[in-house]
């Protein structure tokens, strides 16, 4: 009896023991994968969960230059008002129906209906159309500057493509066959919300020959398996967990952990998404004080970067300062009209205020208590504000309360706010028509509601410039204006490193988390 | 008796109507747009209004309110603004976890906790009365994350006997379930084991002082046999109410050790719905865990005829 019991003991662990099975990658991602459509919102969950199962026409490197990707070939007519595409040969859904011109277009129609870039686009294009199944054409109105970086769109809402079937769903509805022609594919069967989700290889994937480089090039598979841990959510049992081997990698561990990771023996820390993020501070232009301008230049002054870099993050190594509010270090990266902030200083936001003519309105900031990543900035902005001469209200709130109560239009007092503070990656900022805070659109922009006929204007021109000098100089004139008005207050950029087990190596550089190419040594 | 378990169910079904109506209130006066955090950071004031939409949130709460409680009403929980499944699926997937860490702090605890208390009762006043009473106190006190931290680094972490983090299904095999749910089941067991001792020696001290004992330590019985037989006998009924109202709590999820321990249990399937204002989520797990309150009573009640025969229905 006892010696039946001590092999049913053994069975039942060898059953056990078969999920640690050769070639699984166990990450625990930045946040909880709720949303399976990427198009249908903007979550970054959402993003890579996209990334994984999706392929993008084109991909934007490390360097941040658009590539091709599923795209073979591609011409513009000599007036840039016909585009006409060519799709690699071979590339096939999970179900094994090939991609074809209408999928494109039905995926790009879609996007185009959600993605504020890709409405951008879709206000030039007349058409689409499908020559040859391999083939699909894009007719504008009148040409624009911006078709290939719209495509290549590396940040949410990135075009994916879908089967017609399932991109022919509404855009304000959510999509419920997840079939892809990506990297990997998504097993329905084993997504349990708030525990896990599981991606398995896409055996009939077929890489380009490119290295990979941001979510351009070559997306080589060589792990059998993706388990994203989605119940591990306590920062010190993510740390833990890594430490002892439970766990491949971590994508965002917190930034109070580093030093503890960096001496950790067995992790590495890869900082593989070396233009990181941007912080900034969102006035509401709607309501006083700052629906003047003049107070917004006051709090402008008033806020220098460095302060917030340093309570924020800590880690010296880990932050800039960025005077620009396009990603620094990318093309239209500037310190342009930046002097107001970045070469000022207290004593110069104290008289600003004073000439302002600001009547001691209180300033109504937002702070979310349970987000670490951003949950400081609010403090700092509260003291200098105050040192520059503002009554604050500072009033403390989870994030979802924030996001919910910055969608409201009314006075502060009747349930709306002053400033908000929150953090963009790098590819959702870096260009005029990307980055959401520099619209002048009034109700129609990102929270904050900036009205701006100028600044509207400048961005209308910089997605009709075709050449890049003159692209520059817009996004230039731009920054310049939006610095002018206020819009908001960029407060530097840092990078949140991942941190991984030193036998899992290949990860791939650029904004975004992407599992192609990680290698799984030692299984 | 049947008479009694019949009008004990009947009466949940008020209770529940109450709990409906309140906590569908409660939901619509926080502050907080579910369409807003599913939208996204960079979404605009246009998508969120027509996820709203979508999701139903722009009808009149009345309306809301009738839509949720017919669909309650034919055993339909809804489908979860968050999760984008059923919330009785939800609750469903998340239940084995809570469950199974719940079934083992308890069995940890009562079969640590009743000896204890009984031992102590009987030699009260001693070192080791003393020393229990100081455990109790000291179980209450430590905050639940520190003892859970305190275990990962010293059993996890620098014996390297269990992982620190995890759910196992039994399906997946008893030995990788067991390895996954001791370290939390300890962990939780510390508090109920402070209380149930006490509330273990307490009863059975009072016991010890009554006639039928003395009676029966004259009639020459074995001490043991006074003590289990006797004693304890006799104060089992507040005991089984403690540990049955004990099972009820960790039932209802206990957040902290879910989160340390990365448990999918309820607690945590609360808290995530409660941060993304998922209402129909909040409803129905709300809905449930007063459906295992109302059970658990009735079942300590029903419990008291068979430990104390005095008691009738």
């Amino acid at each position: 009896m006892r010696k039946t019991l001590i092999a049913v003991a053994a069975m039942v662990a060898a059953v056990g023991s078969s999920f640690a099975q050769d070639k699984v990658l166990r990450v625990v991602p930045h946040s909880n994968l709720n949303i399976l459509d990427p198009i249908w919102t903007t979550q970054y969950m959402a993003r890579n969960h996209g990334y994984m199962v999706y392929d993008t026409l084109f991909g934007t490197d490390e360097k941040s230059r658009v590539q091709p990707q599923m795209v073979d070939k591609w011409s513009a007519s000599p007036d840039q008002r016909l585009w006409s595409f060519t799709l690699r040969p071979g590339l096939a859904f999970h179900d094994g129906a090939p991609v074809t011109g209408d999928d494109v277009i039905a995926s790009l129609s879609r996007w185009g209906k959600r993605d504020a870039m890709g409405q951008k686009l879709m206000s030039f294009v007349e058409r689409m159309d499908s020559p040859a199944p391999s083939q699909f054409r894009i007719f504008l109105r009148e040409p624009c500057g911006f078709v290939l970086e719209a495509l290549g769109k590396p940040s949410s809402n990135v075009p994916f493509i879908m089967p017609k079937r399932v991109a022919d769903t509404p855009a304000d509805k959510q999509i419920e066959d997840y079939v892809g022609s990506g990297p990997y594919i998504f097993k329905r069967d084993e997504f349990k919300p708030g525990d896990k989700a599981v991606y398995v290889k896409n055996p009939k994937y077929q890489p380009r020959k490119e290295a990979p480089s941001g979510t351009a090039g070559g997306k080589y598979v060589y792990v059998e398996r993706v388990e994203w841990n989605l119940a591990l959510r306590d920062a010190q049992a993510q740390v833990n967990a890594l430490a002892k081997g439970e766990v491949d990698a971590l994508e965002r561990p917190a930034l109070e952990s580093y030093e503890q990771l960096k001496a950790a023996p067995g992790i590495s820390l890869v900082n593989k998404d070396p233009l990181g993020f941007q912080y900034m501070c969102r006035f509401n232009h709607l309501h006083p004080p700052f629906n003047n301008p003049k107070v917004r230049q006051a709090a402008l002054a008033a806020m220098p970067q460095e302060p917030f870099l340093r309570a924020q993050v800590g880690v010296k190594e880990l932050y800039r300062p960025c005077p620009s509010m396009f990603t620094c270090n990318t093309p239209y990266g500037s310190a342009k009209g930046s002097e107001i902030q970045s070469k000022s200083n207290m004593k110069k936001a104290q008289e600003l205020l004073k000439a302002s003519g600001y009547d001691g309105t209180p300033v109504l900031i937002m702070k979310p208590t349970d987000l670490a990543a951003i949950q400081k900035l609010p403090d700092v902005a509260a003291q200098l504000l105050r040192q520059a001469g503002f009554k604050v209200d500072l009033q403390a709130m989870d994030w979802n309360s924030l996001v919910s109560r910055r969608a409201k239009k009314e006075p502060p007092a009747q349930g709306g706010w002053n400033i908000f503070c929150t953090a963009w990656v790098a590819p959702d900022i870096w260009n005029p028509l990307s980055n959401a805070a520099i619209g002048g659109a009034g109700e129609k922009s990102w929270f904050g509601w900036p009205t701006d006929a100028e600044l509207e204007k400048l961005r209308d021109d910089f997605a009709r410039a075709t050449d890049e000098p003159k692209k520059k100089a817009l996004a230039e004139a731009i920054q310049v204006r939006a610095f002018e008005i206020g819009t908001h207050a960029p407060l530097g950029e840092y990078m949140n490193p991942l941190a991984s087990r030193k036998n899992v190596t290949g990860w791939v550089m650029g904004p975004g988390d992407f599992y192609w190419n990680v290698k799984k040594n030692g299984d | 008796m049947y008479r009694f378990i019949f009008k004990r169910l009947l009466s949940t079904i008020p209770v529940l109507l109450v709990v409906a109506v309140l906590v569908f209130s409660l939901l619509r006066l926080t502050p907080g747009d579910p369409a807003a955090i599913m939208a996204g950071d960079a979404a605009n004031a246009e998508q969120i209004e027509r996820i709203r939409a979508g999701l139903g949130l722009d009808k009149p709460i009345v309306a809301q309110f009738g839509i949720w409680l017919g669909r309650v009403v034919r055993a339909d929980l809804g489908e979860s603004f968050y999760f984008r499944i059923g919330v009785a699926e939800l609750i469903r997937q998340r239940l084995e976890p809570s469950f199974a860490l719940a079934t083992l702090t308890i069995l940890i605890a009562v079969l640590v906790s009743v000896p204890l208390g009984v031992l102590a009762a009987w030699r009260f006043g001693g070192w080791f009365d003393r020393a229990l009473m100081g455990f109790s106190v000291m179980g209450f006190s430590v905050p639940v994350f520190v003892l859970a931290y305190l275990l990962i680094w010293l059993v996890s972490l620098k014996l390297g006997w269990l992982p620190v983090q995890g759910y196992r299904r039994i399906t997946d095999g008893f030995i990788p379930f067991i390895q996954h749910l001791i370290l939390p089941a300890i962990t939780l067991s510390v508090i109920y084991i402070a209380l149930i001792a006490r509330v273990t020696r307490a009863s059975v001290l009072e016991a010890l002082g009554e006639d039928y004992i003395r009676t029966a330590r004259a009639k020459g019985l074995p001490e043991m046999r006074v003590l289990v037989r006797h004693a304890l006998a006799n104060a089992a009924v507040p005991i089984a109410t403690v540990i049955g109202i004990g099972i009820a709590i960790l039932i209802g999820g206990v957040v902290v050790t879910e989160s340390v321990y990365a448990i999918p249990g309820l607690g945590r399937l609360t808290v995530d719905a409660v941060l993304a204002r998922d209402f129909p989520t909040i409803q129905g797990v709300i809905l449930f865990f007063s459906f295992v309150y109302v059970l658990v009573n009735l079942l300590i009640d029903v419990s008291y005829v068979f430990l104390d025969p005095r008691i009738r229905y």
